[in-house]
């Protein structure tokens, strides 16, 4: 089977990248690397059968966010301040014994893609079974989405449209720019600058007109 | 950003696929992969990598701020009001069966609404969420 | 797929606590975010390891096909991709607001101008 081998090439890939954000100073390059980790997480999630989330992960993680971390990078510095000591000792305690205390915690778990796994036996069981006659759409996970867990995606777009207002709420919205007017004839307090502009524009003879003018 | 001819071209060329796949993967999500996140997520995308080229000015003027703050709220409010529709026509919220005569129409026309309102918000997020970060003004 | 069997939870584990070095150790906020946001990527691959199933397909029904991945894993890291994307907006624009405030984006001046410690 080659997907297993695809499956660890890209993961190995995301240890070296990884890797790379923890030593690296300039943020734009973390940016960059943070970017192309989603993008190889994409590739993760589609050899495990995830189109869907592969699809979302492409998109979102490595066009969107990248995006607004770039912007925030022009706002703020472009280089993290170099610190004293390199490895910091107490951080990586706390990390490692994090780590070891999951993966002490995965040793139960059941082999992967093993079929007869509890996660395969409750309702996702149900969902791929009967979704076909009583949504009558062939992706089930739109019809997970949309409609079994309905509550659960509205109360997401909820959150999505909460986000906004909060961060239109922090950093404010930059208004249009207010149109180059044409015509300000009539405007009593720009009168004179009204004249002069008419008069320069206006390569016609000014006789023409003469009421208009005579406004200002 | 005057001089980048070569984006500019590839840039106009590609903003209305990019806009036309935006719209086969909202309404093709009941078929293949794809749904309101994705879609949205791309529109946005489109519309960013005008704003990125062309400047934000520019994109202002064909999207204004004000019309996605209610665009934002319209998804939000079309997903809720599919569920107050249910409820009225006499089923639980959300219960999409209610909709039509038979079920899998009716959840057919369910899941069309509320993955449109999803689209609608999470595209309209996403753009605000550009705006105001390229908006701030920058400091050096 | 023979010599570990939970080979892909480890990756994601060890990827995991990467992100989670970089949020505790290092000062600068932006690279706290990136930090965060490789975490938060790694646990969709816990997630979405635990939905396949050997020999199984693509969560879309099609005449013919009898096993298929577990949907319910992808349903609830498709929302929860798009919704860490929202958050780790609120959280830039909360660090540009601290740029603004403070004149820097690293932890230990922050705590120096507010005398914290």
């Amino acid at each position: 089977m080659i997907g297993p081998v695809i499956d660890i090439l890209l993961l190995s890939f995301m240890i070296v990248i990884a890797l790379a954000v923890v030593r690296m100073r300039d943020l734009f390059g973390v940016a960059m690397l943070v970017s192309l980790f989603s993008l190889l997480c994409a590739g993760v999630f589609t050899v495990m059968d995830a189109a869907d989330v592969a699809f979302t992960e492409a998109a979102v993680g490595a066009g969107i966010s990248t995006i607004l971390m770039l912007a925030t990078l022009t706002r703020t510095a472009r280089r993290e301040r170099r610190r004293a000591s390199g490895v910091s000792i107490l951080p990586l305690t706390v990390v490692c014994i994090t780590g070891a205390l999951l993966v002490f915690g995965t040793s139960d778990l059941p082999r992967l893609g093993d079929p007869d796994a509890p996660i395969h036996k409750h309702v996702a069981d149900r969902y791929l079974q009967r979704s076909g006659e009583e949504i009558g759409i062939p992706n089930v996970v739109t019809s997970i989405l949309a409609s079994y867990r309905g509550y659960d995606t509205l109360g997401e777009t909820a959150v999505i449209f909460t986000a906004g207002i909060a961060v239109i709420a922090l950093l404010g919205l930059r208004r249009r720019r207010p149109r180059p007017a044409r015509r300000r004839e009539g405007n009593d307090a720009l009168g004179e600058t009204t004249v002069v502009s008419t008069a320069a524009v206006a390569d016609e003879p000014v006789q023409g007109r003469p009421e208009k003018g005579g406004d200002g | 950003m005057l001089h980048h001819t070569v984006l500019r071209v590839v840039s106009k060329l590609l903003i209305p696929v990019i806009m036309l796949f935006a719209l086969y993967v909202q309404f093709h999500g009941d078929y293949s992969p794809g749904g309101g996140f994705q879609a949205g997520v791309i529109f946005a995308a489109a519309i960013i990598l005008y704003a990125l080229l062309f400047g934000l000015d520019n994109t202002l003027d064909v999207l204004p701020s004000g019309v996605l703050q209610g665009t934002a709220a319209l998804g939000v409010l079309l997903y809720a009001g599919v569920g107050i529709t249910t409820v009225l026509m006499g089923g639980n919220f959300l219960d999409y069966n209610r909709l039509a005569a038979d079920g899998p129409t009716g959840q057919h026309l369910g899941i069309f609404l509320v993955e449109l309102g999803v689209g609608i918000t999470v595209s309209s997020v996403m753009l605000l969420l550009y705006y105001a970060f390229a908006g701030r003004g920058s400091r050096p | 797929m023979r010599f570990s069997q939970l080979y892909n939870y480890e990756i994601a584990i060890f990827l995991s606590m990467i992100g989670f070095y970089v949020l505790v150790s290092r000062g600068n906020l932006v690279k706290k975010v990136a930090g965060l946001s490789m975490f938060q990527t790694s646990v969709f691959i816990l997630y979405i390891s635990m939905g396949v199933v050997q020999d199984g397909t693509v969560p879309i029904l099609v005449d013919g096909v009898r096993v298929y991945s577990n949907p319910l894993p992808h349903v609830l890291i498709l929302t929860a991709i798009v919704v860490g994307v929202a958050t780790t907006a609120v959280a830039l624009a909360l660090i540009i607001r601290i740029k603004e405030a403070y004149d820097t984006v690293e932890e230990d001046e922050i705590h120096e101008q507010d005398r914290s410690f």
